[in-house]
């Protein structure tokens, strides 16, 4: 498990809106009079429950996603106070985004990196000083640039894609090794690949109009 | 920070109401034709007039007296009294006149000259009186509520209204509104295929990804959901707002207009005349739907032509149309990066998708006969009554829907700065900074774009407002945060402000395709003789609604720590809860928010003593953690 102090104790308390009593900060319910608390500010992961890793079983993610929406979505407070349906407005508008970051493996290395790495990196850590990186990038555009029929297309993004692949296995070693710094540079190349892939069917679209 | 603007107002929230009896039904508000339905413990009706017919066709006529006539009846006047007659209004929520197609040249509606002040929504004069869509279809969806109510024999004021996935923020808006004056609390605006696929998921019980075809009147959307275990999650959407069956007429009516102009010259027709031009073609559509060929007499300026048209003919006319729905579909897809055999299922949706040139289209694309089991015309209704009833009486289902659009900020230079990418699901709020770029600069203008475009004027505009009261500081020295907030209706709420100072800075809104909340309260003064009885008794409803729910905050709080209370201090609370009881019963809304205050001091040592309580309990609690983890520690060590 990575080490992340983001993540509130279940032991610390405040008062519950509704019945002002005691209830821990995290819970998402009162365990006196039950109304809908609004969200804790604790990490994506602890949002849904998971422990904060770069390997992320997207069955599973999805299985609690689904456990907690089925409890905090609006369509739940249909008929409830108005201050009820806010907060689970609040609470379902939380949980779709950590959702929507834990699921994408772009988003959930630069969010890790970032959750990681506050203390570790240094300042611009995202801007690209790494010559290989840019220059890599620099030559996949010109090819996409001559790319003028389908199948050189798909050949650009059968190589993308393949290389996309690598460099998710390599961020699964940096991150379970701690090597936050290399994880950081993994996380730079592959945005300049998905950025790729974008352009990738941009062109597609293009040739097809 | 303070909340600045509102493109909707929270108070639209639905009135909550005691009586769990009440029945909520589901209403498609289609462009052709409309349909409400009702479900009880999962079993759906579809109301039907006495006639047993379920669709209402969305045709509202216009009596002198500015009565209106819903239905059938009104279609009936359309080949008559075509002025008086208006159809298809749906493709003119949250417009303005520029977005009214015309048929050689001639518009099928007389629009209204704009007026200084107004908002751009278009206004059109029927039978002589000056009517906004939003009117016209509250004129509609009185008429359904009618019919729910006649047949339920009980008040019917909760429902589900189903949109277009691809609707932007002013048609869902202007399609709300159309409920408020309609007395209609709006439950829920859900999206047409996600209602479809909720009826096919819960009927059929269909599992795995679908697409959801569904082409209507006036309206194109393509929907990729999952659906498992009564999880209905949309992972794209797309579409085309200004796409439907009514092309395909004009599509008709044109050809037949050019044959007509050949044979007798230049023609200059009457709004009413491209009318029934419109109804011939629409004829002709249906007609061609099953025949091969057939042949249809127009009249107009006194003169009859006859126009023959055969189906391989009819498919050329439309042929472009529909291609763009097979790109649109294949677009979805791939940006969710799934291919058409990744597809279990393609759920038919809208009358449209009978016409023959349109299901080949589909089952070629995905490489698999559609579904299309549940009528086309009514699953979207169905749907809508399933979630009604799962709002109300409460359900396992889950529909997680996103945004169709992206919504953006103009910035310098007339682009778009995007702050809510399309396809993200929904609830969603997301901020966007900016700063100042003139020493001393106190205001910012802020103009809310939807639309996939760079260019600010390619795409929709929502609202325009500006920020002042921005203390003066150097350029780029001021934090303006912009927040996006778009709700579980796929409703957008801006609201703005300064972080540096946290100063509260006004707002100023104009909805560009919407009613301003004076025009809103004008018609609702003209539609209901009571609309201030109606605020004042919705006022009263969420008064007691969070009455009770402070009652019973405190009755919990009671049952887990009385204890904690000496009997003189649990009687004085008790006295405040009779109290609060007797207010709830009466309707004086300001003596039961006082009442619900009071009653809040009289526990307030009580939370205090709660909290400590708490807190105590909770040390031991850390100080007996802290020794088993320590030993779990020793044990893995």
């Amino acid at each position: 498990m990575l080490d992340v102090n983001t993540q509130l104790p279940e032991t610390h308390l405040k008062p519950c809106w509704s019945c002002k009593g005691p209830s821990p900060a995290t819970a998402l319910f009162c365990h006196t009079c039950k109304a809908v608390q609004a969200p804790a500010p604790v990490d994506h992961f602890a949002r849904l429950g998971m422990e904060p890793s770069f390997d992320v079983d997207v069955a599973a993610l999805d299985r609690l996603y689904f456990d907690l929406q089925r409890q905090l979505h609006p369509d739940r407070f249909a008929t409830k106070a108005p201050k009820e349906k806010a907060l689970s407005q609040r609470q379902a508008t939380a949980l779709n985004d950590a959702y929507e970051v834990l699921k994408n493996p772009l988003m959930r290395a630069d969010y890790l990196v970032h959750l990681l790495g506050i203390d570790v990196l240094p300042e611009g850590c995202n801007l690209v000083h790494d010559q290989s990186i840019l220059m890599e990038a620099m030559e996949m555009r010109e090819k996409l640039m001559m790319a003028d029929t389908q199948d050189a297309l798909n050949a650009i993004q059968r190589e993308t894609k393949t290389e996309i692949d690598d460099v998710l296995s390599a961020l699964s070693l940096a991150f379970a090794g701690g090597d936050i710094q290399g994880a950081c540079r993994l996380t730079t190349r592959l945005k300049y690949l998905d950025k790729m892939m974008g352009e990738v069917r941009h062109s597609r679209a293009r040739l097809m109009a | 920070m303070a909340q600045l603007l509102q493109i909707h107002e929270p108070g639209e929230s639905p009135i909550p109401h005691q009586d769990d009896a009440e029945m909520a039904v589901g209403i498609d508000l289609g462009t052709t034709n409309s349909v409400v339905a009702v479900s009880s413990e999962g079993q759906v009706e579809v109301l039907k007039d006495d006639d047993g017919q379920a669709l209402v066709p969305s045709i509202v006529a216009y009596a002198p007296d500015g009565s209106a006539i819903v239905g059938e009846l009104a279609k009936r006047l359309l080949l008559s009294r075509p002025d008086s007659v208006v159809s298809s209004i749906k493709r003119l929520m949250g417009r303005g006149a520029e977005d009214v197609k015309s048929l050689g040249g001639q518009m099928p509606f007389d629009i209204e000259p704009h007026h200084e002040g107004e908002s751009q929504l278009v206004r059109l004069n029927i039978g002589g009186h000056a009517l906004t869509p939003i009117e016209i279809s509250a004129d509609i969806l009185r008429a359904l509520k009618d019919r729910a109510e006649a047949h339920l024999g009980a008040k019917v004021e909760k429902a589900v209204i189903t949109v277009p996935a691809y609707f932007d923020d002013a048609q869902r808006t202007a399609t709300k509104d159309a409920a408020r004056l309609a007395g209609l609390n709006v439950l829920r605006l859900v999206n047409e295929p996600t209602a479809a696929a909720l009826a096919y998921g819960l009927d059929k019980s269909a599992e795995g990804l679908y697409a959801v075809f569904d082409l209507g009147g006036g309206t194109f959307d393509v929907s990729l959901l999952r659906m498992e275990k009564g999880v209905f999650q949309v992972l794209a959407t797309g579409g085309d707002a200004a796409l439907g069956g009514d092309d395909f007429d004009h599509a008709i009516a044109n050809h037949f207009l050019e044959q007509r102009k050949a044979g007798l010259g230049e023609t200059n027709l009457s709004a009413g005349e491209v009318k029934v031009a419109l109804m011939t073609a629409r004829m002709a559509k249906e007609c061609l739907t099953t025949e091969d060929r057939g042949e249809w007499m127009l009249t107009a300026e006194d003169k009859q032509t006859k126009h023959a048209l055969d189906r391989a003919t009819f498919n050329d006319l439309i042929r472009a149309d529909v291609k763009r729905t097979v790109k649109i579909c294949h677009e979805v897809l791939t940006e969710a990066g799934f291919d058409p055999i990744d597809i279990k299922g393609v759920v038919l949706v809208g009358g449209s998708t009978r016409v023959p040139l349109v299901r080949e289209a589909v089952s070629q694309y995905f490489g698999s006969e559609p579904l299309a089991d549940i009528d086309p015309d009514q699953v979207v209704a169905v749907g809508a009554a399933l979630q009604a009833e799962a709002l109300t009486v409460g359900s396992d289902t889950l529909l997680l829907d996103v945004t169709p659009l992206s919504l953006g900020l103009e910035t310098m230079g007339g682009l778009v700065e995007k702050v809510i990418p399309r396809n993200t699901p929904i609830p969603v709020a997301k901020a966007q900074e900016f700063t100042t770029f003139k020493d001393g600069q106190t205001a910012m203008a802020i103009h809310v774009v939807q639309g996939e475009r760079e260019m600010v004027d390619q795409n929709r505009s929502l609202a325009r407002f500006n920020l002042t009261g921005i203390p003066p500081m150097a350029a780029g020295a001021a934090h303006i945060r912009v927040t996006f907030q778009v709700d579980a209706d796929g409703l957008l709420t801006v609201s703005a402000g300064e972080d540096t100072s946290g100063i509260e800075a006004k707002v100023e809104v104009k909805p560009s395709y919407g009613l301003s909340e004076e025009e809103m309260s004008t018609m609702l003064y003209d539609s209901m003789a009571n609309a201030k009885g109606d605020m004042e008794l919705r006022l009263l409803t969420e008064a007691r609604v969070e009455a009770e729910r402070a009652m019973l905050a405190v009755r919990a709080a009671l049952q887990a720590d009385c204890k904690l209370l000496s009997v003189r201090e649990r009687e004085a609370i008790g006295e405040q809860m009779d109290k609060l009881i007797d207010a709830i019963k009466g309707t004086d809304r300001d003596a039961i928010n006082a009442a619900a205050e009071d009653l809040d001091k009289a526990t307030r040592v009580f939370a205090e003593k709660r909290m400590d309580k708490g807190i105590r309990d909770a040390l031991t609690g850390v100080a007996i953690d802290k020794l088993q983890s320590s030993v779990g520690d020793g044990e893995n060590a």
